[in-house]
């Protein structure tokens, strides 16, 4: 059984317009996508801008409206209750953020910070919190003299951590990381991201784990799913799809992604110049013609496409 | 002077006043580009390398900024001259692409007028003329339909069209000197490829020098000719590009390029972590060699008191002699 199911989500945005302010068409930011991760497993999703990665997580963790689709945990269907506060399901399920300078108050100190999801879920006396709290930190690495400061004297990597600690405060099952590392300088990043692995073989924690970076993704994943305009365009076990990769859009992505080799400059300049071609010549083959992404097809074990 | 030489920094020190006291930034860097070559400058986060491509024009705010040493832009020195006739180079002979286009364009002007913006400054060209160029440029960045996109405002382009516009502006007088800060990082990776694609291309075709400032390696491998290291304000590592990659020696360098994500990734494998934390500019060490304390297994003798420049290979330089007998924690 998977922890997370998700079947045929879609989540649309009206657009108002006119005097009276009627829906007047619809953004698809999602449209239609289904995928499933198991307990311990990081699920990666990979897009561009405006593919509707995020909104995915944000549908996920019940940050926005689902307009059609159903989203199962643990085998419980819990559409209906995803909004809610104080259900299991919030519990269950958090959050990592990207920018930990808008995702942490600047106006409390690292214990209330932290606390707060303790304080929503669990009435525990201020020594137990306390001490949880302590716990909490020394997950992540810091001191616990940490508890009385403020974000501000913290580093970017400092401050991710402490989101990770507030993550991790209700022992959740499945942790939601949109784009955890894209605002860290490369050294700072890896350490970050050595630790979610650490905590996730301490926890048995599953990651959605959003990314556009590529080669990040490949580090923390292993199985990828690769999104466009809304759509699956390719998902499946990450070799496959970085040895292999079908569609036009994952073959455009993939070939974009610089080499730390300068000698395969010319070679990978010459590849670029190759599949730009394909994109050109090939387009509407993987597009149908209101330029939807078809939906997916089984390719081989564990890989599909989205073909016609 | 060297023939084709563009540029040579002069052990240049960029300092910022804080609490009416100076830092330096930028501590003591020198380098040189010459025509038709891309330099990359590549480090973290507050090393400096910013600092370093504004002294260049000098677009620090000159109340909070003390720039010493010396600018050569084809043998003039560019911090002895006072604004006017600094801005005879600024955007004629020198363009600059800044990362966030969306703060660099005026909001309120469209973006035709932007671009003829420094034609009308620099070139004595009727409106015609300006138009003309304007669309020429527009259509060189590579915007399908640059009429139309002459008469928009930057708000009306997607940020990839947002870029090209900037590199329009940038190489609208020709310059033979283009400082391109972080100018990719931004942007999507499909759209990345195409902007680095366009930068190359018309590097070649105007065989002007650029100096690419960037944290990411892999644009760095696939644009440059040359790459200086930056750390704490100093250049640790400079030399070809091939030669860096391939046989990185600082070991700062060597570190930075085990902590790349996805190039080797075995289930189960750890990144490269730095120990510590980048100095903060106030409370950075000045004296002996400033990547000592991130190595702390590194005895004190391999260090220099005083750490110099080791020319390893042609054009290759590193450093402080700890890179003699360094090797990574777990490689013993």
């Amino acid at each position: 059984m998977a922890l997370l199911e998700v079947n045929d989500l879609k989540v649309h945005y009206p657009i108002r317009g006119g005097i009276l302010g009627r829906v007047q068409s619809y953004v698809k930011a999602v449209d239609g996508i289904s995928f499933r991760i198991d307990e311990g497993e990081t699920l990666g999703l990979v897009g561009e801008s405006g593919s509707g990665k995020s909104t995915t997580g944000k549908a996920v963790m019940g940050l926005v409206e689902i307009t059609a689709g159903e989203i199962l945990f643990d085998g419980k269907d819990i559409t209906r209750y995803i909004g809610k506060n104080h259900s299991s399901y919030r519990k269950s399920v958090q959050m990592i953020f990207q920018d930990s300078y808008s995702s942490l108050n600047p106006k409390k100190r690292i214990l209330d910070i932290i606390a707060e999801p303790l304080r929503n879920f669990e009435k525990q006396t201020a020594g137990k919190e306390k001490k949880r709290i302590e716990e909490l930190l020394e997950i992540v690495g810091m001191s616990s003299e940490t508890m009385f400061k403020y974000p501000y004297e913290f580093s970017g990597g400092q401050r991710q951590r402490i989101g990770i600690a507030r993550a991790l405060a209700l022992r959740p099952k499945l942790i939601i990381a949109d784009e955890p590392v894209s605002a860290l300088d490369l050294s700072v990043q890896a350490q970050v991201l050595n630790f979610m692995k650490d905590i996730q073989k301490q926890f048995n924690l599953a990651f959605l784990f959003i990314s556009h970076d590529l080669g990040v993704v490949k580090h923390m994943c292993k199985n990828l799913i690769i999104m466009n305009k809304g759509r699956i365009v390719e998902k499946g076990v990450k070799e496959r799809i970085f040895e292999n990769p079908q569609h036009i859009y994952t073959k455009r992505l993939l070939a974009a992604i610089p080499d730390i080799n300068p000698d395969r400059r010319e070679e990978l300049q010459h590849f670029r110049e190759q599949v730009a071609e394909e994109y050109e010549s090939k387009y509407h083959i993987y597009y149908d013609k209101d330029q939807r992404v078809y939906d997916l097809k089984k390719t081989g074990d564990d890989h599909f496409v989205a073909l016609p | 002077m060297e023939k084709n030489e563009l540029l040579r920094i002069d052990n240049l020190i960029t300092s910022f006043r804080i609490d009416g006291q100076h830092y330096a930034a930028v501590d003591g860097v020198s380098l040189s580009v010459s025509e038709n070559e891309v330099f990359a400058i590549v480090g973290e986060s507050g090393c400096g390398k910013s600092a370093l491509a504004l002294s260049v024009l000098s677009l620090h705010n000159s109340t909070y900024t003390k720039v010493e040493g010396n600018i050569y832009f084809k043998g003039t020195d560019l911090l002895t001259m006072n604004v006017d006739e600094l801005n005879q180079f600024r955007g004629k002979d020198i363009g600059m692409i800044f990362q966030d286009p969306l703060t660099a364009l005026n909001p309120l002007m469209k973006i035709g007028e932007q671009i003829e913006e420094s034609l009308t400054f620099h070139m004595k060209m009727d409106k015609k003329q300006k138009k003309a160029r304007t669309i020429e440029l527009l259509e060189g960045v590579g915007i399908v339909s640059p009429e139309l996109t002459y008469s928009q405002f930057p708000h009306e382009l997607s940020g990839g069209m947002r870029q090209r516009a900037m590199i329009a502006i940038a190489l609208a007088c020709k310059p033979s000197l283009v400082i391109a800060d972080e100018p990719t990082t931004a942007l999507d990776v499909t759209i990345q490829a195409q902007i680095l694609d366009l930068l190359k291309k018309l590097q070649k075709e105007m065989k002007s020098g650029i100096i690419l400032i960037t944290h990411d390696l892999g644009v760095v491998a696939e644009m440059a000719d040359k790459v200086a290291v930056m750390y704490a304000g100093q250049v640790v590592e400079t030399g070809a590009v091939g030669a860096i990659f391939k046989n990185p020696l600082h070991p700062y360098t060597r570190s930075l390029l085990a902590s790349v994500p996805g190039v080797d990734s075995a289930e189960g494998n750890r990144l490269h972590v730095i120990e510590g934390m980048v100095p903060s500019l106030k409370n950075m060490e000045r004296e002996g060699c400033r990547f000592a304390p991130r190595i702390p297994w590194v005895d004190k003798s391999e260090h220099e008191e005083h750490p110099e420049y080791h020319e390893v290979d042609k054009g290759h330089f590193v450093l402080c002699s700890c890179y003699k007998n360094f090797s990574m924690r777990g490689e013993g």
